[in-house]
């Protein structure tokens, strides 16, 4: 098979599977089920065997993309269909494909016009797994709004009862984050071409002239304007602080398989972007924003935790659970020192932060959906999220009790649980940069225990269940156990052998750093950097 | 010269210019038949939609091969009629672009039923008659054809527009167009009058070895003369231009420009209304890029005289456009009947477009400080072009897409109200879908062809930025307008896909393998394949623009 067979079969299968959907009765309800989960299915399969072929040693700084495919597209300007695969992407693109299979499977809450359901979540995994393989700019704008469409009608058709302006807050912020990247995108675009060189949407090559290894570099004012309007954009799917506030009403109107993707996969891309795009494109940039990127991120640690805290809605606090979590992802990416000469200590923390970044994304992926999946189970069954009317959950349902209690463990950050890697290392690394924002945001750890352990007493500990709807609590089905259960295998094998994804993004990661940290612009730049 | 040699060689011209006028003929010839058909009573036999297609057709074949010509070399620019139209593949492109979307109208007549038997062959020669002004529009090189082809174009539309005979609505529009049509027509002829006394003559471009000179040459004589700004004679100079101008904005509905508009889309049948939308937008943009370029004549070294002058026109038309793409999008999002709402929309994306016109000015213009070489130059104004064109090209399709939907669900519902749309994709969902992928093509979202047009546009803009500061405000007023047009357009998305059907509604039957199914997918994916395999048409457009400049 060849790698652009391969890889185009990965992104486009579901849209296929789209196509064909829209054939089938709209009787045939369980038929189409079946397909959906088989069309996923075999997309993780893909995946996998992508996986199986991707060789992180081979990366280096001459052969930075495994499986390259490169097929031109638009000639007159430069576009080519242009993917490729690396130790940032992989983990990314089997996340995203194991979250939508998983959602899939997790669809059977979605009733009203399933037809229409499945073949917008088809359309949607095209897009995001696009995203993530894309290594032409205008390619990846393209995969980028393609899931706004969507994640739109997904919200607002099938959502919760806010659904229709939860729905278009998360469009226009989107949209308008979009927008902001796509100045950017004629920005490089233009001066790609500076002093009649091809002018090219090629990401590794705009990379290149970024870092004023090739062509003429990118001025200072061009590098500073396109990575604030990167940053907005991407900062807005994170989401960042004060960006954060579609992800609330998103999160908590979507239904329960949408918002798994959403929260598993969707808030990646802000933290991917910044780390494929912004960062090595515009290192000047970079460099100057850094400081407020870390303190961003840590405003998001301690504001998505103290919100999280004060809610009464179950969903709605494992929503601002993930805007504090992703700010461990901000801060890992952004604790740069530059330094002058042979110190290599800022770089190896630096290099730490990136991997705490990228690990704390995949754990997030997978421990917050469970989170958003435990929820959705208890709310299928009493028609409620609040709680302060829940209780005495581990008694009534134990085997969903257990495994609730381990996923959101693992979204506490436990050691010997995922999500314990990237929040300590992320703490550990900016300890270098600055203490005072290490211990805040390691105390960030202190408050996500506290809405986390308050939660789960709340609603699996205690006597008895206090709300409505008591006749409604049945044992978890099989289903329900193969996800949950997949979900928190995944948490637990992450959280003791981390090496797993580490090893795959250690060379990407390496070369990243060493990249942007001897780009030739920044020492091109002068005295007037050593002084700050 | 002996006056038989002069008869001589009008013969011999005409001739020659009647073989490369051919599409126009067969258009003529239609309009003809149409009449007679009329007058013989023959309509039963030969209905008005048949022959009207029958001669846009042969029109049509005559115009593709005319561009095959011209793509395999075998012929070459030239003009005809004296060098009072020019014919290039720049006109050539345009015709087809006319002449097919013509042939979408009337099968879109055909298929809402809209005139009915008894006023089809009227209609008709209405129809082609205005498209007959166009096509002269397009190939207009002499300033009187300039205000000629735009009166020609704009007399049927002003019929077309009060068609819908009974109603108050539709009589009042087509007033309202009426005199907003002839006050603006009669600035534009004293602008001309400006120019062509000031300069000696009103040739826009001439071959070599005529005895006119072009506007564009008497404009560097008139420049070595009259330099500065301060001088009467150029002050009058650029008060001829705006007016000129100010007729041109009026058929682009540019904003101060514009109030005739929602009016007259609101009071015209959908089909008259996408038709004025598309096709007269379309030929004046043609014809405003032609005086244009008129105007900076082939001196691209920059730093000619009066190019400051030039510039500052590139800039002024930049800011309106600004102006009118915000305009339009803000007042659109007001609007409750689907009409009024696309006539606003129509009015911003006139904006998008000037935006490259504007664009191509200010980098013709700029003064050669920077380290442009003229090559960069020529190839940065004709990414203007492409753009406008490939624009141009989604646009036919997407707002004739939304118009024709229009037209669609007012035959079954009898309403044009937005609130009417509820639940139209439970009902009707082809209808629904290729609304949905029209409206987010007119957002500029991918994988739809509009994104690619506003692309190259507003890289065009990115361009003379770089050349004219002020032009940044513009690219960031386009930009913000992108985001500001999703919420009306999306309003309507909402209505259709959300909203439940209300109590009492009147339902709307239109299943995919009906003609009206066929129709707005055959206008609607093209939106979508411009917006996949766009490598054909952006090169196409590329060509164009090449052998314009």
């Amino acid at each position: 098979m060849s790698n652009t067979f391969l890889l185009s079969a990965i992104i486009f299968l579901p849209t296929f599977g789209a196509i064909a959907a829209a054939f089938f009765s709209n009787k045939s309800e369980s038929a189409m089920r079946s397909f959906g989960n088989a069309i996923t299915f075999i997309t993780f399969i893909l995946t996998l065997f992508a996986w199986s072929r991707f060789d992180s040693a081979s990366i280096t700084a001459e052969h930075p993309m495994e499986m390259v495919v490169k097929v031109p597209w638009i000639l007159t300007w430069n576009v080519y269909y242009n993917l490729g695969l690396d130790g940032i992407s992989m983990p990314l693109v089997v996340l995203t494909s194991l979250i939508s299979w998983l959602a899939m499977l997790a669809s059977t809450s979605v009733t009203k016009q399933y037809k229409g359901y499945l073949i917008l979540f088809l359309i949607l995994e095209t897009g995001m797994l696009g995203v993530f393989m894309a290594l032409d700019f205008f390619l990846f704008y393209v995969f980028w709004e393609v899931m706004l469409l969507p994640m739109y009608f997904l919200i607002g058709v099938w959502g919760g009862p806010r659904r229709e302006y939860a729905a278009i807050k998360f469009f226009l912020y989107t949209l308008f984050g979009g927008v902001l990247m796509f100045v950017a995108l004629l920005m490089f675009y233009f001066d790609s071409g500076a002093n009649g060189s091809e002018r090219t949407f090629d990401l590794l090559e705009l990379a290149r002239i970024g870092q004023g290894r090739t062509g003429t570099p990118f001025s200072e004012f061009v590098q500073i304007t396109a990575f604030i309007l990167l940053f907005i954009g991407f900062a807005i799917k994170v989401p960042v602080f004060p960006f954060h506030t579609w992800l609330p009403d998103a999160h908590v109107e979507a239904p329960t398989p949408i918002s798994m993707i959403l929260a598993g996969v969707l808030l990646k891309m802000g933290g991917y972007g910044i780390i494929r795009i912004a960062f090595p494109i515009c290192p000047v940039g970079a460099y100057y924003a850094a400081h407020a990127l870390v303190l961003l991120g840590v405003i998001s640690i301690i504001y998505g935790a103290f919100a999280a805290l004060a809610q009464t809605d179950f969903k709605r606090m494992v929503a601002y659970s993930s805007v504090s979590h992703m700010g461990y992802v901000l801060l890992g990416i952004a604790v740069w020192k530059l330094t002058e000469g042979t110190d290599q200590t800022n770089n190896t923390f630096w290099n730490l932060g990136l991997n705490a970044a990228m690990f704390q994304m995949l754990a997030h992926g997978i421990s917050s959906p469970g989170m958003f999946f435990m929820v959705g189970i208890i709310y299928e069954r009493v028609h409620h999220r609040d709680l302060n009317q829940f209780g005495g959950l581990m008694g009534l349902m134990p085997l969903y009790g257990g495994l609730a209690v381990g996923i959101f463990f693992a979204g506490m950050g436990l050691p010997g649980l995922c999500g314990f890697w990237g929040e300590a290392w992320s703490v550990l690394a900016s300890w270098n940069y600055n203490p005072l924002y290490a211990i805040l945001a390691a105390s960030g750890v202190i408050l996500t225990a506290g809405y986390i352990l308050w939660a789960v007493q709340r609603v699996y500990l205690g006597a008895e269940y206090k709300g409505p709807h008591p006749e409604g609590i049945t044992p978890i089905t099989d289903r329900e156990v193969f996800i949950g259960g997949t979900l928190l295998f995944f948490c637990i094998v992450l959280g003791v052998f981390p090496d797993l994804m580490f090893s795959q993004m250690k060379s990407s990661l390496n070369l990243l750093v060493e990249n942007i940290s001897t780009a030739k612009v920044l020492s091109a730049l002068g005295e007037h950097l050593t002084g700050l | 010269m002996h006056f038989s040699d002069i008869i001589g060689r009008l013969n011999e011209n005409t001739q020659h210019s009647l073989a490369l006028f051919s599409p126009e003929l067969s258009i003529v010839g239609a309009i003809v038949a149409l009449l007679l058909v009329r007058l013989l009573g023959l309509d039963r036999q030969f209905p008005g939609a048949v022959v009207a297609i029958l001669g846009t057709v042969l029109a049509l074949g005559l115009a593709a091969f005319q561009f095959m010509e011209f793509r395999d070399g075998s012929t070459g620019p030239t003009s005809m009629f004296t060098g009072l139209l020019l014919y290039d593949p720049f006109t050539v492109y345009f015709r087809i672009f006319l002449l097919l979307f013509l042939l979408f109208v009337e099968w879109l007549t055909v298929v809402t039923g809209i005139p009915d038997a008894e006023d089809a062959p009227d209609f008709y020669v209405l129809l082609l008659g205005s498209v007959l002004g166009m096509l002269l529009m397009v190939s207009a090189n002499h300033l009187l054809i300039v205000f000629l082809s735009i009166e020609m174009t704009s007399v049927p539309s002003y019929a077309m527009v009060g068609f819908l005979k009974g109603r108050r609505a539709s009589s009042e529009a087509a007033l309202k167009y009426v005199v907003y049509g002839a006050g603006a027509a009669g600035v534009m002829l004293y602008g001309i009058s400006l120019i062509a006394g000031l300069l000696g003559t009103a040739q826009l471009t001439v071959e070599a070895g005529a005895h006119v000179p072009s506007v564009a040459l008497a404009l560097v004589e008139f420049g070595k003369v009259h330099s500065s700004f301060t001088d009467p004679a150029v002050r009058t100079l650029a008060l001829g231009i705006l007016m000129v101008l100010v007729g041109l904005a009026f058929k682009l509905s540019l904003f101060p420009f514009h109030f005739w508009c929602p009016d007259a889309f609101e009071g015209a049948a959908a089909e008259v209304g996408g038709f004025l939308s598309v096709a007269s937008k379309g030929a004046a943009f043609a014809l405003l890029v032609r005086f244009c370029l008129a105007l900076v004549g082939d001196s691209r070294s920059g730093g000619a005289p009066l190019s400051e002058l030039y510039m500052n026109i590139g800039v002024a038309l930049g800011i309106v456009a600004a102006v009118t793409a915000s305009f339009g999008n803000l007042a659109a999002y007001t609007q409750s009947n689907i009409k009024r709402l696309l006539a606003y929309s129509t009015i911003a994306h006139a904006g998008y477009m000037l935006m490259a016109v504007a664009s191509m000015m200010v980098i013709l213009n700029a003064p050669t400080a920077g380290s442009l070489s003229s090559e960069a130059r020529s190839a940065s104004a004709e990414t203007c072009i492409q753009g406008l064109l490939y624009y141009l090209a989604v646009y036919f399709f997407m707002n004739l897409g939304a118009f024709a939907i229009v037209a669609l669900v007012r035959n079954q519902t009898y309403s044009e109200e937005i609130a009417d749309y509820a639940g139209l994709a439970k009902q009707a969902p082809v209808l629904a879908v290729c609304m949905l992928i029209c409206l987010f093509s007119l957002v500029g979202m991918p994988p739809f062809g509009g994104f690619f047009g506003k692309l190259v546009v507003f890289y065009s803009v990115l361009e003379a930025a770089n050349l004219n500061p002020i032009m940044w405000f513009v690219l960031a007023a386009g930009v913000i307008n992108t985001v500001f047009s999703l919420f009306y357009y999306l309003r309507i998305i909402k209505y259709m896909f959300l909203s439940p059907i209300p109590e009492g509604a009147r339902t709307v039957d239109v299943p995919a393998l009906s003609d009206a199914g066929w129709y707005v997918l055959f206008v609607s994916l093209p939106v979508f394949g411009l917006g996949i395999f766009i490598n054909w048409m952006s090169e196409l457009a590329l060509d164009v623009a090449k052998w314009l400049l």
